[in-house]
Formats: C-alpha cells, sequence, structure tokens
C-alpha cells in the first residue's frame, strides 16, 4: 500500500441481483487511518457495498480497490489486509472465548510469538477478563460483539469493515464499542463502518449517505448538516402525526415534513406559510397542534430530506 | 500448502465433542437400525396363511394336505367347506393362498392320470406370492413322485422306463443360501450413505446460516484447507461406524467374514471419499438447512434403490442400469459381499475399487472447485 493512496477506493461499483439493483455506481474514497460511516436504512445496499470490498461477491460493474489491490482480481491479497465483522452474529457459540480466538488467530496465521499477547489485548478488549472459559453463546451481546471484533483485529489488519456492528445491541454497550473504534483508528486503522442509527454518524470522521443503492451526499458530519435544508427548520409537538404530514405535504412554503420521533419536523421556505400559522393552520385541519419551535438540523433530518429530494427527482424523471 | 488445516480440525473436534448429542446421533441410529434390518430385512417366506379346500375326500388329497401341515412354510388357517370360504378368506386377507383339490383329485391319481389342482394366490404383495409358488410347486412334486412311486409298484404292466432328473443344488459361498448373509454387508453400505452424506452436508451448511462461514471466506483460508478440515473429521467417524456395524454383523449374526480386512479398509476408505464428496457437493448446491434436507432426501433414496441392494441391477431397464454406474453404494455393494462372503482380493475387485475412487476424486475436486469464497 503506498503511502497517500486511499485504503479503500471505489468507482461505479455496481452491483445487481437479476433484475434489482443493489448498489448502482457507487463512488466512494476512504484515506488511511479514517473512520467513514456508511449510514442508510435496512437494505440501502450498505451490507452488498462492504461484502464487495471484502471480495465476498463480485461487482457487475466498477472496480474498487482496498489497500491498493484491486477486491475483484486479487481477493486473496486484499483479504490478508482486512478484518471484517459481518451483520450476523458470528462466532462460535459452542466454543470457548479463547478456543474462538484461538481459531480465527490461526486461520490468520498469527505468528506465534506475539499470539498470547494479542490474544490477552483483544480479551481485555472486550473486557472479558476471567471469562476466558466461558462459552462463547453465554455472554450478553455486548461481549459477544466485542470479542467479535477482537476476532476480527488478531491479525492487525491496516483496514477494518464492520458491517451494523452496533445493531441489537444495548446503547451503553454501543457506547463502549465506539470507543474502541477510535481507539484503533488513532493506531492509524482505517475503518469503514455500517450503520441504520443516525446517532452514531456523529462518531465518525466521514460519512455517506446512501439509499437505494446510490451515495446521495458525504462529508463530515457538520459539512452535511450546514447544507441547506431549502429553509428552516421548526419542530412541533401534534397529532394525529400521520394527517399532519399528509396536510402539510405540499402546503403553500412547507419544502419537508416529516415525523421524528413523537413530534413533527417541517422545513418551511419563503413566501407561504410561516411558524407561527402552523398551529392554526393544522387546528383548521382538525389537528391539534402546540407552538412550532425552531431546531438545529440533525444529521437524520438531512437524510430525510435528501432521500425524498431523491424520490421528487426520481419520480420527476 | 495446508497449514491452517490442523486449526480447523482441533475446532471441528473441539465442537463434536462438546456437542451432547453427537455420540448419540452418531452411534445408537446405527446400532438400532443394524439391529432391525439384521432381524427384519428377509426374502424368507414362512408361515404364509393358507385355505384349504378338500372337494375330493379321498387318501391321496388327504395326503397332500398333510404336506401342507406338515411344514413351517404354510398355516392352515381354514379347512374350508365351499367355493365362498376360498374367496371371503382371500378378500379379508385370512389367508394369502388357498389350495382347492377338485372332486376325481384321487381317481386320476390311481388311473395313472395327471391331476389338475388349483392354487388360488393373493398376488397384492408379489414377492411373497412367488416365492411361495415356488414352494408349493416343490411340494407338490415331492407328492407326485411319491404317488408315481405307488403308481408303478401296483402296475404289473411295465410302461416305458422314465427318465428322471434329480437336481442337486449346492450354493457356493453361501451354503445354506441364509439372506441374512447377503443383506447385512449391504445394510452396513446404505447406512453409512445415510450417515455420512447427511453430516457432511449439515456440517457445511450449519456455518452458512449462522454467518461463520461468510467470517471464514473473507480470511485468507484456501478452500481445500477448509473442505479437508470438514471431512477429514467426517471420514473417522464413517471408519468408525464402518467398523462398529460390521462387527454387528459378524459377531451378532454371524456372518462369515473370510476376505482380507485390509481390502476391506480400502474399499471402506475409498467408498467414505465418494459419499463425503457428494455430501459436500450438495451442501455446496444448499443455502438453508431444509434445502441440503430436501437435497440429500432426493438423491439418497435412489442411491439406495438403484443400488442393488434389494433390487438386481440386470432386471432394471437400461437406462436405469446407466444410472448405476455413478452409484458408489453400487460398487461397494459388490466389494463389501466378495469380502465378506468369497473373500476374493484384489485381483478381482479391482475395478469396482477404482470406479469408486474416480467417483471420490470426481465429487471431491468438484466440490473444492465449486466453493469458492463468494457467496454469488
Amino acid at each position: 500500500m503506498s503511502a497517500g493512496a486511499p485504503a479503500v477506493l471505489a468507482q461505479g461499483l455496481t452491483k445487481r441481483f437479476n433484475s434489482f439493483t443493489a448498489v448502482d455506481h457507487l463512488d466512494l474514497g476512504i484515506e488511511k487511518g479514517e473512520i467513514a460511516g456508511f449510514i442508510g436504512p435496512n437494505g440501502a445496499g450498505k451490507s452488498t457495498t462492504i461484502r464487495m470490498l471484502c471480495g465476498l461477491l463480485h461487482p457487475s460493474e466498477g472496480r474498487a480497490s482496498v489497500a491498493g489491490f484491486d477486491v475483484d482480481r486479487q481477493p486473496e491479497a486484499v483479504r490478508e489486509h482486512i478484518g471484517y465483522m459481518s451483520q450476523k452474529f458470528s462466532l462460535y457459540g459452542d466454543l470457548t472465548v479463547r478456543e474462538n480466538l484461538l481459531f480465527f488467530g490461526g486461520i490468520y496465521r498469527v505468528p506465534r510469538q506475539s499470539f498470547e499477547e494479542r490474544m490477552r489485548f483483544a480479551i481485555s478488549m472486550a473486557g472479558l477478563e476471567g471469562r476466558e472459559n466461558a462459552l462463547v453463546r453465554t455472554l450478553a451481546g455486548g461481549w459477544k460483539q466485542r470479542l467479535a471484533l477482537g476476532c476480527a483485529i488478531l491479525h492487525r489488519p491496516p483496514i477494518l469493515f464492520l458491517d451494523e456492528p452496533t445493531s441489537g445491541v444495548e446503547p451503553e454497550a454501543r457506547r463502549r464499542f465506539w470507543d474502541l473504534i477510535h481507539e484503533l483508528a488513532a493506531q492509524e486503522v482505517t475503518i469503514l463502518v455500517s450503520t441504520h442509527y443516525m446517532d452514531e454518524a456523529e462518531y465518525c470522521n466521514r460519512i455517506s449517505l446512501i439509499d437505494r443503492g446510490r451515495l446521495i451526499a458525504s462529508g463530515t458530519p457538520s459539512e452535511l448538516r450546514a447544507r441547506r435544508l431549502g429553509g428552516d427548520l421548526f419542530e412541533i409537538s401534534c397529532a394525529p402525526l400521520g394527517a399532519a404530514v399528509k396536510v402539510l405535504t405540499g402546503a403553500p412554503g412547507v419544502v419537508e415534513a416529516a415525523i421524528f420521533g413523537d413530534k413533527l419536523h417541517v422545513v418551511l421556505g419563503s413566501g407561504g406559510l410561516g411558524a407561527a400559522d402552523l398551529p392554526g393552520f393544522l387546528g383548521r385541519h382538525g389537528i391539534q397542534a402546540g407552538p412550532a419551535r425552531r431546531v438545529t438540523p440533525s444529521l437524520e433530518d438531512v437524510f430525510v430530506q435528501l432521500v425524498s429530494g431523491g424520490q421528487k427527482q426520481r419520480s420527476a424523471t | 500448502m495446508l497449514e491452517r488445516l490442523p486449526v480447523m480440525l482441533i475446532k471441528e473436534f473441539v465442537q463434536l465433542r462438546r456437542d451432547r448429542w453427537a455420540m448419540f446421533r452418531l452411534i445408537v441410529p446405527m446400532i438400532i437400525q443394524m439391529l432391525v434390518f439384521g432381524y427384519a430385512a428377509t426374502f424368507t417366506v414362512s408361515h404364509v396363511s393358507t385355505a384349504v379346500l378338500d372337494l375330493d375326500r379321498s387318501r391321496a388329497s388327504r395326503s397332500l394336505i398333510s404336506h401342507f401341515v406338515a411344514t413351517s412354510r404354510f398355516d392352515v388357517v381354514d379347512v374350508a367347506r365351499n367355493q365362498g370360504d376360498i374367496t371371503r378368506d382371500i378378500d379379508h386377507g385370512a389367508a394369502v393362498i388357498a389350495v382347492v383339490i377338485h372332486a376325481g383329485f384321487g381317481r386320476r391319481l390311481e388311473n395313472g392320470r395327471s391331476a389338475p389342482l388349483q392354487v388360488i394366490v393373493d398376488g397384492t404383495n408379489s414377492n411373497t406370492a412367488l416365492i411361495a409358488l415356488g414352494y408349493i410347486s416343490q411340494i407338490v412334486s415331492r407328492f407326485s413322485a411319491e404317488q408315481a412311486g405307488r403308481a408303478a409298484s401296483f402296475r404289473t404292466s411295465v410302461a416305458a422306463p422314465e427318465i428322471g432328473i434329480a437336481l442337486q443344488t449346492y450354493p457356493w459361498f453361501n451354503e445354506a443360501l441364509e439372506d441374512r448373509w447377503f443383506f447385512i454387508p449391504g445394510v452396513i453400505g446404505t447406512l453409512t450413505l445415510l450417515q455420512i452424506v447427511s453430516l457432511t452436508a449439515f456440517a457445511i451448511v450449519r456455518e452458512r446460516e449462522a454467518g461463520t462461514l461468510e467470517q471464514i471466506m473473507v480470511s485468507p483460508i484456501r478452500p481445500v484447507e477448509f473442505i479437508l478440515g470438514k471431512t477429514v473429521p467426517y471420514f473417522l467417524i464413517g471408519l468408525g461406524d464402518i467398523a462398529m456395524v460390521s462387527s454387528i454383523g459378524i459377531f451378532w449374526f454371524h456372518v462369515p467374514f473370510i476376505g482380507n480386512p485390509l481390502v476391506m479398509l480400502l474399499e471402506a476408505s475409498l467408498y467414505l471419499l465418494a459419499t463425503l464428496g457428494l455430501g459436500l457437493l450438495l451442501s455446496t448446491f444448499s443455502r438453508t438447512q431444509q434445502q441440503a434436507f430436501a437435497l440429500n432426501f432426493f438423491f439418497v433414496n435412489p442411491l439406495y434403490i438403484l443400488s442393488g441392494f434389494a433390487f438386481p441391477i440386470a432386471s432394471m431397464p437400461k437406462l436405469l442400469q446407466w444410472f448405476t454406474f455413478i452409484n458408489p453404494l453400487r460398487y461397494f455393494l459388490v466389494v463389501i459381499r466378495a469380502v465378506f462372503l468369497k473373500g476374493v482380493g484384489l485381483k478381482v475387485l479391482w475395478p469396482d475399487l477404482s470406479a469408486m475412487a474416480l467417483l471420490a476424486l470426481v465429487m471431491l475436486t468438484v466440490s473444492v472447485l465449486r466453493f469458492r469464497k463468494s457467496l454469488d
């Protein structure tokens, strides 16, 4: 891997399953030592992209290189340089913590002299000291997931692919996991991590928003947040939420209306409804509403807007 | 080339040892099925329920009936009074065979003429019917030989001397024609086929379902290291299974083993490699355990039928006979029966052993090639 070359580079990467396009001409560049986030809803094509980058799936079109090796033509060279944690929990439940580490260290041929030390590191990283002989299936989710990370980095890969590593893990364990990811990044490990938790995007250096196989935006979290939503963002409590979205969509001055938790987020442009008009407007449609409050947009707001913008574009063509 | 194989093997054996049911699954069904087959699988027909209708009531007819009563092959369950009784017995399944002696039977015999005997057979089980008919013709020919002797001694005028041909049969290798000797070596082959094909097919599919296969695929492990890691344990288990059920056959059912144990070991090894290869091949076509199960069912039953285990290959339609050539069980049965009962060695058996080796080679190679480290 030459210095300065991107750790991961994809150009026009495409994967089709019969008539379904899972990944659609994706361009991607990840610098060494970066934490790159892949954000998007389930089925957006995140896993398929990561699997292509790991050499598990052949791209239908386009090309990608990892650590300077072409993923399609030199998959074995790629495998020597990467660690991978798949979406599904994938350690052996009927083996102990130690046996799992011995197995994965063995198939990566971790040198004998450093094996013990790296195993101890993985065990302490997972917080499993004293439980080396526990069967993995008896561990709680957070421990399993940290142990899986430990197994994936036993051979010290310079590039790490983590496919939704935090799905199904409680928030406290998720936060601890992200601390580990930052520690690894501090050691110059390049990390590509996918998630559908929007709040986790904030932990990444750069994020790529993906929807229906397409890259819809990329940049640092603050860059993306600073993007104009096409107006100002207001939060309003009202009920019922669904009816409110229906009424507001297409109303004069309303750029976007979306449910956000138990509230409504509304983007208002100029020359239509003002923030002060919202409760009254909703009330006329039989919807109870509190006062509108201006909020700073989160990444989720940006994402929702980008996705619906993309839909409008697609339906227009 | 195979540096990672020890790691794979250690993992497989640890998993196997930890599987509390593994020992049960690998041993108990084999023993039970061997015992069931050993006792139940037989073509010998005995205690056939028989109805008798004697419309002649002569000395000759009573003598013929006593021949049927005397043998354990037939149980006379009904002495019928009219044709209606016979029909009812057969319809209700009370009797499988009915012997009807018509009036005039004894008189015709005394006059030195041939006398017809009516036998009604329930043909729904054609195999039993055929074999029972064979026994009946034996009984009848013994009876007519007796009658002929008696008639000759009465007769004063000497007719042309009858030419009698007596068939003396001396079957080789199985003088008593014990079905068990034929079946038990075959059962060893069929049980091993069922056991090994399903074990290997499921071993890989289970990892695929658990997601661990994906984790292994992104590692630098070579396909051949992974495949060998999955097959060597089952190869050893297969050898153990064959040794176990063979011992039951030899020591419990007293099937003679007069061949060379080393030839047996060689054929067992080749056969196991072929069945492992088949299991692996099926697993490369299955995404889930259900698919593996369905494929297993689809392949193993025809293999069993088209092997010569119970149904002679020579009687099959030509097209199906060709299929038997790609069936490892076909060759295994030839060799194991020969090793057990005939005691012949490599000089005779090399064509069948080579065929098994070739099948094993092809199936293992194809499964290694098909096991690309990719998900599509």
